[in-house]
């Protein structure tokens, strides 16, 4: 089907392919399209989107559904030469709601109407915490495993921990939520007060950092096992819509 | 019961429905909420070994001889525990009512234990009715699905007062275990649905009560765990535990248990099948054969000994029912929970 597109068209998708990409499932803390939710992504010579979005099952909370649905629309839709987008949930109990609700910009209140009283902000900033505990133990674990003591962990920044792509990653959710994420700013702090954690609690601190990522990963492991038999096409359709 | 290396197991299936989610029993109207529903329990099947799938067909609709077969002839069950779940916006008759799974208990004596349920959008009806129920089939537990759809409305909390009305006839009524399903809504719909703060709330309040939290709050089990560490009457529920990752992701769930073990402990964890979305005897054998992974990433988890597998199997549960147990199956001193310090002073989490 790719042959078929214009060089324009080819471009506008493969960009909207890369802004999709930095769109994550917020209860996950990974991108949707490596969880497979991304269906479809097509951008027209005229800048016209469309992208298909689907959910590991019909009751996926509608709450994380509208926030990716919302998200994927402004990447795309901030995508330069993008001059119209349009965003659709597949097969999910809200879909009238939240297709409908995204394209009149309206908020989640508006959307639900009568079903909520707030926005999706502290829903958000509540899993963003929970993504900086699972990423600190991503960023900590090996190195207690190459015999880091609790008293080094505490007394480290993050400049001064080894550089990876985990380090990043906490370093970018810590930003998110407007937490310390300098060089300078120690790697062990509260998700929600930024306060450095000492060597005393750090213990605990870590304890929890481990549960969290079993039980973000847990869940992720289940979204990704329903998805896959909800749609057995699954990796096909994506390789061939990213024209891999 | 179960035997394995000379080892007898006492097994209590804490999560068994005989639900009807066939085309006939749908709403109409609301015929994609019905088929929406069994399509994601369907799914949740293909989790487990290929060779126990079953087709959509049987899987919406099976017979009584099948369960029977599949819990007791072939599963290892000794004892299995209802937990309705009505959901009468979508199916007709209910998709698996108190009535229904009555009808089985009463034809197999000593098989069963009929838990009923409530919804406090039900008024005084539904306290009556809640009474109605327990004299009837003597029941000591109820199965909470917070996430059932009523009318406009998309679910209620444990925190309500009205929630807590139906807690006080519980305790009344000696209905003392409490199982909590969480599912993907709630009123209000901005707020997480699988939070379990709920539960710690009625927990607190009601500490008579037995809260057993189904699916360990699954996919909240980090706040389960840190909220049942402290409190004494808060339970793990193992089904989808051990459905959904025992097959699918045996690393993931030994991570789980390993965590549950260190914040839960072996005394407050409870064996579900969560039959028909899984057929109990794979569960139960491969649990029983199960062993905590030996490589250095595991190094800080518990392992479990066939003590901790009696207890969750069936011990356990056999407690908070009062279901009597051959001698031969139990431990020579029984454990409890009782006298159990939390792990973590709740001042420090």
């Amino acid at each position: 089907m790719s042959s078929t597109l214009t060089d324009q068209a080819a471009r506008l998708t493969a960009a909207a392919w890369s802004a999709l990409h930095q769109v994550r499932d917020p209860e996950l803390d990974e991108a949707v399209t490596d969880l497979g939710f991304v269906a479809g992504c097509r951008v027209s010579d005229s800048g016209e989107a469309v992208v298909r979005l689907r959910l590991p099952t019909y009751f996926c909370a509608p709450n994380f559904a509208f926030l990716m649905v919302a998200d994927a629309f402004d990447a795309v839709a901030a995508v330069f030469g993008v001059h119209r987008t349009e965003v659709v949930l597949e097969d999910h109990f809200a879909s009238n709601e939240i297709n409908g609700g995204i394209a009149a910009r309206a908020g989640f209140v508006q959307s639900f109407d009568g079903q909520a009283v707030a926005e999706l902000d502290e829903l958000r900033a509540d899993f963003l915490r929970k993504a900086v505990m699972a990423g600190t133990d991503r960023v900590c674990r090996p190195l207690l495993a190459a015999g880091a003591t609790a008293d080094e962990l505490a007394g480290l920044t993050l400049g001064a921990t080894p550089a990876s792509a985990d380090r990043e990653r906490l370093r970018s959710r810590r930003a998110e939520l407007g937490l310390p994420a300098g060089d300078g700013d120690p790697l062990l702090v509260d998700p929600a007060t930024g306060a450095a954690i000492g060597a005393h609690a750090l213990p605990l601190h870590l304890r929890r950092a481990r549960t969290t990522r079993v039980s973000v990963d847990a869940n992720a492991g289940v979204c990704r096992g329903l998805l896959r038999e909800r749609y057995p096409n699954l990796r096909s359709t994506e390789s061939e819509e990213k024209g891999r | 019961m179960y035997e394995k290396d000379g080892e007898k197991y006492f097994v209590v299936d804490g999560h068994a429905h005989f639900w009807d989610a066939s085309p006939e029993n749908w709403v109409p109207g609301q015929e994609q909420y019905a088929k929406g529903w069994i399509e994601c329990f369907h799914a949740y099947q293909s989790l487990g070994p290929p060779a126990t799938h079953w087709p959509m067909e049987q899987f919406q609709k099976y017979s009584e001889d099948m369960m029977m077969r599949h819990l007791f002839d072939e599963g290892h069950v000794d004892v299995a525990i209802f937990q309705p779940t009505y959901l009468k916006q979508w199916y007709r008759n209910g998709f698996n009512t108190t009535e229904a799974n009555a009808a089985l208990a009463e034809k197999y004596p000593g098989k069963f234990i009929v838990n009923t349920r409530w919804d406090p959008r039900d008024g005084d009806e539904g306290l009556q009715e809640l009474a109605d129920n327990v004299a009837r089939w003597g029941c000591k537990g109820v199965k909470l699905y917070t996430a059932e759809w009523r009318g406009d409305s998309r679910g209620w909390s444990l925190k309500s007062p009205e929630a807590a009305r139906y807690l006080e006839k519980c305790q009344e009524l000696g209905v003392k275990n409490i199982h909590v399903h969480k599912g993907p809504t709630i009123w209000p719909l901005d707020k997480d649905a699988f939070d379990v703060a709920d539960v710690d709330f009625a927990a607190t309040n009601f500490p008579e009560l037995n809260f057993i939290v189904e699916h360990v709050g699954l996919p909240r089990i980090d706040d389960f765990c840190y909220m049942a560490t402290q409190e004494p009457n808060v339970y793990a529920g193992l089904s989808v535990v051990v459905g959904a990752l025992m097959h699918a992701r045996p690393r993931f769930f030994a991570r789980v248990m390993g965590e549950l073990m260190f914040w839960v402990g072996e005394d407050k964890m409870v064996f579900g099948a969560d039959y028909a979305i899984w057929e109990p005897r794979w569960q139960v054998e491969g649990f029983v054969d199960w062993n905590m992974p030996t490589d250095d990433q595991f190094s800080d988890y518990a392992q479990l000994t066939t003590q901790a597998k009696k207890k969750m199997l069936g011990l356990n549960a056999a407690r908070l029912y009062d279901i009597k147990v051959p001698a031969e199956l139990d431990l020579p001193v029984p454990a409890g929970p009782e006298g159990a310090e939390p792990l973590v002073a709740p001042s420090s989490i």
